[in-house]
C-alpha cells in the first residue's frame, strides 16, 4: 500500500501538472488568457448565468402548428399538382382538411388513378427502412382521394422546422450583438437561448415571440362590406384584421412573401416618419414586378403574421425589386421589424414557457459571495483537520487544495459551465475529500490502539480504509449521474461538480494523501506516529 | 497533541437505545407528514408555475404599501417576502393567463408601476416558468429523486445484502421526509435547487450508512461468535469518530455557506445543514439498529454466510 513505483509517482505529478495547466488561465484576466500562444490551455471556467448575470429563455414550438401549416402547404400542393396533371386538369369539389387528413373528391371518377398516380409522386420519402413517406395517399370509394400526414412525417417536418427556427434565432440574437448566445434545441420541440449580460429581455423577446411571417395579398374589391363585417369571405378569399382596426377581405393566394427577401432596412416615408425598406432577391424582384404590372391601380395589403399592415394603391409597377412598409412605426419599432424581416420568418410560432433572468450586478455579488464562503470554508475545515490529525491533517489541507485546482482544471478544461448550485457542490466534494481522510486517519488511530507499529498501521489504513471509500464514492457517483440525467437546470449544474469532484476527491485524498504519508514515513522513520 | 472530538474505544449501547430512537423516528416522520399535509410546501415558481422577480429598493419599503402597490397593477394576489436584506424583496405574481408575451406585459406593468412609486429601484432577477414546463420539472425532480434511491437500494443489495439495502433505504426515506417536514415548518421556498440539496443528503446520508455497514460485514467475519447486537454497537461506536468527525467538518463548511453565501443559497445549505444532522442522526441510531429487527443474526443465519462469501472474494 505504502509502496510507490516509480511510474506511478511520475504518473500523479502528470495528473496534478495538468489539472493545474487547465485551471491555470483562471488565474490570468480575460485578456492575458486570449493572448496565450495556442499550444497552451487557455479557456476559463464558463460561468453560469445565475453568476454572470443574464437571460435564459425556453421556447416551444407548438407541434400542432407545425401540423397546421404542413397540411395547408400540402393543400397547395395538391391544388397545383392536380391542375397540372398530364392529360388535363383533374377537376375536384369537396376539398377540406381536418385531423390531419386532406380529402377531396375527385369529379371525374375515371380520372382518379392518374390523380393519384400525381399525388403520390409529391409524398417525400422519409429517411430510414420501410421506404414510409411522409404523406399517404389512399382512395376512398370510387373517386374521394385521401391524404394522411404520417407520425414519420410530422416528426421529421418538425425536426425540419426546428432545426431552421434555430439559424432564424440564431441571426435575429446576433443582430442584437450580444456576446456568445447559447441557442441549442432541447427535446422535440423546444429551444433553449441563453444570452449572458443582457439584463432586459424584453428586446429579446420581442425579437423571438415573432413568426415575422410577411405576404402581399390583392385586396379583395368585389367582397361584400357588410359580409366582410361579418366574418364572411367570398370563395378563395379571407377576412384579416388591420393593424389599426378594422378588417379587410384579401384574396387567400399571396402574390409574394417574404421569403425572397434579400435586405430590409430603417428608412422614412415621404412624410419623414420612421418606415422600413425591403429588397426582394432578382427572382423575387422580377416576380414582383410582374405582380404589380398586372394589377396596377388595385390596391393590394401588406401582411405581417396574419395582420395587414396596410393596402396601398399599386399606382405603377413596381420594377426594382424593392419596397417600403410604413405605419405608424417609431424608428424602435421600424428597426425591430427590419431585424425580423431580414433575419426571414420563423417556421413556427415559438412561446415562452421558461424564463430566468439575473441582473449583472445580482450576479457579482453571488460570485463574492460565493467565493468568500468558498474559501472560509476551506479554512475551516482546514484549521479542524489540522488540530485533529497534526501532520496527516495537513497532507489533507494539502490534498484538498489540490482537489479544489483539479475541479478547476477539468470544468475549465472541458468546457463545464459553473453555477450557483455548482458552487455548493464544491463545497459538497470538500466534505467528501475530508470524509476520505477521516476515514483513513481514524482507522490509521485505531490501529495504533491496537498496538501495531507505525508503518502497519498506516498500511492496514489505507488499505481496509480505501474500501470503503470505494464503496460509498461508487454509490455517489450513481446518485450525481442519475442527478445529471434526470434533473433538470440547477440540478445538473449540481450532478456536473459533483461527479467530477467525486473522482479528484479520491485521486487526491486517497492517492495524493498516501503518497505524501509514504514518502515522510521512509525518509523520517519516526517510531511514534501522533495522530 | 491532536484533539479528539469523540474519545477512544466508546461503549455506547446503541442497541439497546433502538426502541427509543425508534419510536422518536417515527415521531417525527409522522410528524413531519402531518406538517407537509397541514401547511404544505412553499413551492416556488419551479413547480407551480409563475413569475418571481427579486427587486431591490433604495430603503426598505414597507410591506403593506408595496403589496397594495403590486396588487393595484391588476396582474394577480402578489405574495412578496424579504430576501436577505430588508431592502430585497421578493415578489411571486400568478402566471398570466392567455397568449404569448403576457408574461412581459405583467413584468413591464410591475416594473413600470414600482419605478414610478419608489423611484430608483433595481430588478435583480426575474423568472417565470409556465404551468406545463413546471409540472415537467416536477415529474423530473420525482423521477430523480426516487431513481436514486432505487439505485441504491440495488447498489447496497448487490454490494452487500438484501437487509442492508432494506435498512439504508427506510432511513434514507426518513432522512428526506424530515427534510422536507422542515421545508413545510420553515416556509422557505421548495424550488428546484432544494431537490438538488435533498439528493445530497440522500449521497450524504448513505455515505455515512456505508461506512457503518462496512464495519458490520467486516466485524461480521472477524467476530464469528459474537451476537449480531454487540456486533452492531462495537462497529457503530468503532466508526463514531469518523462520523462525528465528518459530520462536524461538514457542517463548518456548509455554515460558511450559509452565513456568508449568496442569499439565492440560502434555502439549499439550510436543507443540506439539516439533512446531515438528520442523516447522521438515522445512521447511528436508525438504519444498523433496524438491521436486527430486519431479523439478522451473526453466524447461524445463512444470509450472513452468504454475506462472507461476498466479502471474501
Amino acid at each position: 500500500m505504502l509502496d510507490f513505483p516509480q511510474w506511478k509517482v511520475w504518473s500523479i505529478a502528470a495528473t496534478i501538472f495538468f489539472g493545474f495547466l487547465f485551471a491555470a488561465p483562471n488565474f490570468l484576466t480575460e485578456q492575458q488568457a486570449a493572448s496565450l500562444p495556442s499550444w497552451v490551455p487557455s479557456k476559463q471556467l464558463s460561468l453560469g448565468l445565475d453568476l454572470r448575470g443574464g437571460s435564459h429563455l425556453m421556447l416551444e414550438a407548438s407541434t400542432d402548428d407545425v401540423r397546421k401549416t404542413k397540411l395547408e402547404t400540402l393543400e397547395e400542393t395538391v391544388r397545383s399538382e392536380l391542375r397540372q396533371v398530364p392529360g388535363g386538369a383533374v377537376a375536384f369539389t369537396d376539398m377540406s382538411t381536418s385531423g390531419g387528413q386532406l380529402s377531396l373528391v375527385v369529379t371525374d371518377p375515371a380520372r382518379i388513378d392518374a390523380a393519384v398516380e400525381a399525388l403520390r409522386k409529391v409524398t417525400q420519402p422519409i429517411g430510414g427502412l420501410g421506404g414510409a413517406r411522409d404523406v399517404e395517399v389512399t382512395v376512398a370509394g370510387d373517386s374521394r382521394i385521401v391524404l394522411t400526414e404520417t407520425d414519420a412525417g410530422v416528426a421529421a417536418s418538425i425536426d425540419n422546422a426546428m432545426a431552421q427556427a434555430v439559424e432564424v434565432i440564431r441571426k435575429r440574437i446576433d443582430e442584437l450583438g450580444t456576446r456568445e448566445p447559447t441557442i441549442v434545441r432541447q427535446g422535440q420541440n423546444r429551444i433553449v437561448v441563453q444570452v449572458p449580460g443582457l439584463q432586459d429581455p424584453a428586446a429579446l423577446k420581442a425579437l423571438l415571440g415573432k413568426t415575422a411571417k410577411l405576404e402581399f395579398k390583392l385586396v379583395d374589391v368585389n367582397a361584400d362590406a357588410a359580409e366582410v363585417a361579418a366574418g364572411r369571405a367570398p370563395p378563395g378569399s379571407q377576412i384579416l384584421p388591420m393593424l389599426d382596426g378594422g378588417s379587410i377581405a384579401v384574396r387567400r393566394r399571396a402574390i409574394i412573401n417574404g421569403d425572397q427577401l434579400v435586405d430590409s432596412q430603417v428608412s422614412q416615408d415621404q412624410n419623414g416618419s420612421p418606415a422600413v425598406s425591403f429588397r426582394f432577391d432578382s427572382t423575387g424582384g422580377r416576380r414582383f414586378a410582374q405582380a404589380t404590372r398586372d394589377n396596377v391601380g388595385k390596391p393590394f395589403a401588406i401582411v405581417l403574421d396574419g395582420k395587414v399592415i396596410s393596402a396601398p394603391n399599386i399606382n405603377e409597377p413596381i420594377l426594382g425589386g424593392s419596397g417600403i412598409i410604413s405605419g405608424s412605426y417609431t424608428v424602435a419599432t421600424a428597426n425591430e421589424l427590419a431585424i425580423l424581416l431580414r433575419s426571414g420568418k420563423l417556421p413556427v410560432e415559438l412561446k415562452v414557457v421558461e424564463e430566468r433572468t439575473v441582473g449583472p450586478d445580482l450576479g457579482a455579488d453571488s460570485i463574492r459571495a460565493g467565493t468568500i464562503a468558498a474559501i472560509v470554508a476551506v479554512l475551516a475545515v482546514s484549521l479542524i483537520m489540522v488540530t485533529v490529525y497534526g501532520r496527516f491533517g495537513v497532507y489533507s489541507v494539502i490534498a484538498l487544495i489540490v482537489n479544489v485546482i483539479l475541479i478547476l482544471g477539468v470544468m475549465s478544461g472541458a468546457g463545464f459551465t459553473l453555477t450557483l448550485p455548482g458552487i455548493a457542490g464544491l463545497v459538497l466534494t470538500i466534505g467528501a475529500a475530508v470524509d476520505a481522510n477521516v476515514l483513513i486517519n481514524e482507522r490509521i488511530r485505531e490501529e495504533q490502539r491496537k498496538g501495531r507499529g507505525v508503518i502497519p498501521s498506516v498500511e492496514v489504513g489505507f488499505r481496509d480504509a480505501t474500501r470503503t471509500i470505494w464503496d460509498a464514492n461508487s454509490l455517489n457517483i450513481i446518485v450525481a449521474v442519475i442527478m445529471f440525467i434526470f434533473g433538470s437546470g440547477p440540478i445538473k449544474g449540481f450532478a456536473v461538480v459533483l461527479s467530477i469532484g467525486i473522482a479528484t476527491s479520491v485521486f487526491t485524498a486517497v492517492t495524493l494523501v498516501r503518497l505524501m504519508a509514504s514518502r515522510w514515513l521512509f525518509k523520517a522513520r519516526p517510531s511514534v506516529l501522533v495522530i | 497533541m491532536p484533539l479528539k472530538i469523540i474519545p477512544d474505544n466508546t461503549n455506547i449501547g446503541f442497541v439497546r437505545a433502538r426502541f427509543i430512537a425508534f419510536a422518536l423516528t417515527i415521531a417525527l416522520t409522522l410528524g413531519s407528514l402531518a406538517l407537509l399535509y397541514t401547511r404544505g410546501l412553499n413551492l416556488g415558481v419551479d413547480f407551480v408555475g409563475g413569475l418571481t422577480m427579486e427587486v431591490e429598493f433604495k430603503a426598505p419599503p414597507p410591506l403593506d404599501a408595496l403589496r397594495a402597490k403590486v396588487d393595484s397593477l391588476g396582474v394577480g394576489t402578489s405574495a412578496l417576502q424579504e430576501f436577505g436584506s430588508p431592502r430585497n424583496i421578493l415578489i411571486r405574481l400568478p402566471l398570466p393567463e392567455g397568449e404569448q408575451g403576457a408574461v412581459q406585459k405583467v413584468v413591464a406593468k410591475v416594473q413600470n408601476g414600482l419605478k414610478s412609486g419608489y423611484g430608483e429601484v433595481m430588478f435583480r432577477r426575474t423568472e417565470s416558468v409556465s404551468g406545463k414546463v413546471s409540472a415537467e420539472l416536477i415529474e423530473s425532480g420525482i423521477w430523480a429523486v426516487l431513481l436514486s434511491m432505487a439505485a441504491v437500494a440495488l447498489f447496497t443489495w448487490i454490494r452487500f445484502e438484501w437487509y442492508f439495502g432494506v435498512s439504508t433505504v427506510v432511513a434514507l426515506v426518513h432522512d428526506v421526509i424530515v427534510t422536507l417536514g422542515f421545508f413545510a415548518l420553515t416556509q422557505l421556498e421548495f424550488d428546484l435547487n432544494i431537490v438538488a440539496a435533498v439528493l445530497t443528503i440522500i449521497g450524504y446520508s448513505l455515505n455515512d450508512k456505508v461506512v457503518i455497514d462496512d464495519r458490520i460485514r467486516e466485524n461480521l467475519r472477524k467476530y464469528r461468535t459474537m451476537d449480531i447486537g454487540p456486533i452492531i454497537d462495537l462497529s457503530v461506536n468503532e466508526t463514531l469518530p469518523r462520523t462525528v468527525m465528518t459530520s462536524v467538518t461538514l457542517l463548518a463548511a456548509l455554515a460558511s455557506m450559509l452565513l456568508l453565501g449568496p442569499d439565492v443559497i440560502f434555502g439549499f445549505t439550510a436543507a443540506m445543514m439539516l439533512g446531515i444532522v438528520v442523516g447522521t442522526y438515522s445512521s447511528i441510531f436508525v438504519s444498523s439498529s433496524l438491521l436486527i429487527s430486519l431479523g439478522v443474526k451473526s453466524r447461524a443465519a445463512p444470509e450472513v454466510a452468504n454475506a462472507e462469501r461476498v466479502v471474501r472474494r
